[in-house]
């Protein structure tokens, strides 16, 4: 019911959405997050690095996907994340959930992607325009985003 | 032989400190828990203090599951070291 992909390739949102509700017409909404790699004056990054830890990075990932399907019932989800090196604009995180209904579907989708950025064992690394490389930082924005699920 | 070791691993900047990513330890006796497992690291290589030096910024997890200082570490183990996640 649930898919848990982690992989340095692209993925395809249609495609997933088209896997995901294959079959199941009692699927009445699907929500659906994409993390892309973002660029600014601001923030001049020329990419980001991606390492997990791979024996931990699934079983994580499985654990937040049954408890989102838990509290909303869903009826599918989908979380794929990418790591290596990626540019401005490429996609890095795919999640999707599936629910008879667009309330619990949107709300899990906030929920599944909280909870993914506090509690999965990914760390990014920015290159800057010039080179410099440096290690990102957790948010504190993130916990409180977290921890208002409870 | 002992086989009383555990395996550490290190990742993002802590791996960068460290100068490794994983690593083979001898427990000795007294090294029972997480936190005394970074005692034990940090009195036997200056790269590991300084890699441990803001204890607040390390994460760990114990056989692949979240564990703060005081979780219990045995033989077989796989101890984690590691920043705050910023996956997402």
């Amino acid at each position: 019911m649930s898919t848990i992909r982690v992989q340095e390739a692209a993925f395809d949102t249609g495609a997933e959405i088209a896997r995901l509700t294959e079959g199941r017409p009692d699927i009445g909404g699907i929500g659906c997050f994409v993390g892309v790699v973002r660029a600014s004056k601001a923030d001049p990054i020329a990419a980001l690095t991606l390492e997990h830890y791979p024996a931990m990075t699934e079983p994580a990932l499985a654990r937040i996907a049954a408890e989102a399907t838990s509290r909303w019932h869903l009826l599918g989800c989908t979380l794929i994340h990418r790591v290596g090196r990626l540019l401005p604009g490429e996609p890095i995180v795919l999640v999707l959930a599936a629910a008879a209904h667009r309330e619990p579907a949107l709300e899990a989708t906030a929920f599944l992607i909280d909870w993914l950025k506090t509690k999965a064992p990914f760390w990014k690394k920015e290159t800057l325009a010039g080179g410099a490389e440096t290690w990102v930082d957790a948010r504190d924005s993130d916990d409180a985003a977290a921890a208002r699920w409870g | 032989m002992s086989d009383a070791h555990v395996t550490v691993l290190y990742f993002a900047w802590l791996r960068e400190r460290v100068g490794s990513g994983e690593e083979r330890i001898e427990l000795p006796a007294g090294v029972r828990t997480v936190g005394t497992l970074i005692e034990h690291l940090i009195a036997r290589n200056p790269a590991h203090a300084a890699a441990f030096e803001n204890r607040q910024a390390v994460r760990c997890a114990v056989n692949q599951d979240f564990a703060g200082p005081d979780a219990a570490i045995g033989p077989g183990d796989e101890v984690a070291f590691f920043p705050p996640v910023t996956g997402g």
